[in-house]
């Protein structure tokens, strides 16, 4: 079986965003981009699959930029076989990426799909689902643990109240979560053979999907800052101003 | 001119907190996108009672549907009965809290009815935009969805509970038609400690962080302190990963968001993923020993201590308040 993995390029979660001057965006010049980090998952829990033996090849596959390559290369330096990179330089939203997404799935025979949960710059949590909802695919969201059996999934799911485990048939589209493992750093020698591995190209234009962003942005703001307040001495302190003047107790 | 469809969440029959917030979201995009009116869907066991509960919020209608196939949750089921209300109902907009059940099967519903959705939105507008969170709530953006039937999930804490007012409308079953893709079957359900009030209602909340070093230190200075003030028990994201808690206390931009009277941070640095999740709390009680933790820069009160040794004395001196 082989098994698609979506990986999207986003900001690095460690350096804050700059928002344009105009509000239109964010500051996109000079961005240190990496895998989003639910996107490292889904490739390492494909990867561990692989290596069980219950799929027989790994591919990534993006949408952006040419550059957006680097973030697909680094998910072959992991292991992943190959990748595609779909070319379009304009707004993707979560409506696009799924339509996008479905086209690239079709081209091939895929038993699964694993993918992140939310892209940390959007996040909007919504790609796999309407991914899975097009290609008319049974989904399992939120997993923190996955075990494949014949032709199903069996997906423990990380709720609201707990942990919700179930059972789907294949083909069908998981989503990760933070729990379902710890991703592998990519080997030095394995950054040397992605550089080799296959990675094909291909233009937008030839999927003929809607491009038009369907969550139109008007403006972008930062929230208003909240207000540091004081340092307390001591439990006593913390207590008397819990009890009078916050009146909690 | 269609309805608004609002997806009332309950408890065998019982609204909770959240159903009140998802109908007043309901009633802002009425009168922001001037629709005809509000219908209440209720499904699962307990739907009718529910259903007929969430007309006494100034709704207009209510459909339920508590078909054998809904008694468990799942996405596809869950899609196509709600699909099924918006067809009965004459729906073009549907609304809810994005609960995790919201999250997984609202985007499933986008696609089902060529709708486009926005996520976890914070404001409906005057101008009938919509303002939404990014990046870890770095950013609010103002969006508009450029298709004619919309989908929308609401921020739980951003939004005021509905008032009661009062009406003898009762709701209608509608049946549930499932098209297409096996729906799957639930195993099993773990459900995590209860006994203490939900996370994402509590008026208290007390996190632990990383510094807690375990479960057991969890249980001995983290919940007496919890229990002393009523609260409900929340992780950081690096506790939750090293098993000290559970995975549904994570408070933050990929775990709960919490937004309680008080919120106590407790050997937590402060890291933005956190601080999206608990940053619109009312009063924010950081201790950490840090001194220069960023967890201080959004605290009201912060004290730079040990927790190990301070929130015993914390514990012990908050009973004495209270019984004072
Ligand atoms: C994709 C992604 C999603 C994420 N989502 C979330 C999320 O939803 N929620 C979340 O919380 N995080 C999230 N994170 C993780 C986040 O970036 C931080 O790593 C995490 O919040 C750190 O947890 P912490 O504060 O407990 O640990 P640390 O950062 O290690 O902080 C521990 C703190 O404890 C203090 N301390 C140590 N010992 C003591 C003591 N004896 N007494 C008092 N203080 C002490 C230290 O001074 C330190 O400030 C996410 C990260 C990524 C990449």
């Amino acid at each position: 079986m082989k098994i698609l993995v979506p990986v999207k390029r986003v900001p690095d979660y460690q350096a804050k965003v700059k928002l344009k001057a105009d509000g239109s965006d964010i500051e996109r010049e000079g961005i240190k981009w990496i895998v989003n980090p639910f996107d490292e998952i889904a490739v390492e829990e494909a990867l561990r699959l692989k290596e069980a033996g219950k799929a027989t090849e790994v591919i990534v596959a993006g949408i952006g930029p040419e550059d957006a390559q680097t973030q697909l290369r680094y998910a072959m330096a992991m292991g992943a076989d190959s990748a595609i990179l779909v070319k379009y330089d304009g707004i993707i939203d979560s409506d696009l990426a799924s339509r996008v997404l479905a086209e690239i799935y079709k081209r091939s025979e895929y038993g699964l799909i694993i993918m992140g949960k939310q892209a940390i710059d959007s996040d909007a949590n919504q790609t796999a689902q309407l991914l899975a909802a097009r290609l008319n695919l049974p989904q399992a969201t939120f997993a923190s643990k996955v075990i494949i059996e014949d032709s199903a999934a069996i997906v423990t799911r990380e709720v609201d109240g707990g942990l919700e485990t179930i059972k789907i048939a294949l083909p069908a589209v998981i989503s990760t979560d933070l729990r379902l493992n710890e991703p592998r750093y990519a080997p030095l020698p394995g950054i040397m053979k992605a550089k080799k591995k296959p990675l094909e190209e291909i233009e937008i234009a030839s999927l003929e999907v809607d491009l038009a962003p369907k969550v139109k942005i008007l403006k972008m703001a930062a929230p208003s800052k909240r207000q540091a307040g004081r340092k307390v001495e001591s439990v006593d302190e913390l207590v008397k101003v819990l009890q009078n003047d916050e009146k909690i107790f | 001119m269609g309805n608004v469809a609002v997806f009332v969440q309950h408890n065998e029959g019982i609204l909770t907190k959240t159903a009140l917030v998802s109908i007043a979201v309901a009633l802002q995009l009425k009168e922001a996108w001037k629709k005809a009116g509000v219908v209440a869907v209720c499904l699962g066991s307990g739907a009718e009672k529910a259903c007929n509960e969430a007309l006494q919020y100034g709704l207009d209608d209510g459909l339920y549907c508590n078909e054998p196939l809904l008694e468990k949750y799942l996405a596809t089921t869950y899609a196509a009965a709600l699909k099924g209300a918006c067809d009965a109902g004459d729906c073009d907009t549907v609304t809810g809290v994005a609960t995790t059940t919201v999250k997984d099967f609202f985007p499933r519903l986008a696609v089902m009815m060529d709708a486009a959705q926005a996520s976890d939105i914070v404001a409906v507008n005057g101008d009938g935009s919509l303002t939404r969170p990014m990046y870890a709530g770095d950013i609010l953006a103002d969006v508009i969805l450029t298709t004619d039937k919309r989908i929308i999930s609401a921020r739980g804490t951003a939004f005021a509970p509905a008032v009661k007012s009062s009406s003898d409308k009762k709701a209608n079953p509608f049946s549930l038609k499932m098209e297409g893709v096996q729906p799957g079957e639930v195993v099993s359900y773990e459900m995590s400690q209860g006994g203490r009030p939900e996370l994402a209602d509590a008026e208290v909340v007390v996190s632990g962080g990383r510094a807690l070093q375990s479960s057991e230190n969890f249980e001995k200075y983290i919940f007496p302190l919890a229990d002393a003030l009523g609260a409900a028990v929340g992780a950081s994201r690096a506790a939750v990963d090293s098993g000290y808690a559970p995975n549904d206390w994570q408070v933050g931009q990929t775990g709960k968001v919490v937004a309680p009277r008080l919120y106590i941070a407790v050997g937590i640095s402060g890291a933005i993923q956190h601080l999206a999740g608990m940053k619109d709390s009312k009063t924010i009680v950081a201790i950490n020993k840090d001194g220069d933790a960023p967890i201080f820069e959004v605290a009201d009160y912060g004290l730079v201590a040990d927790l190990f040794d301070a929130v015993p004395k914390f514990t012990e001196s908050i009973k004495k308040a209270k019984g004072s």
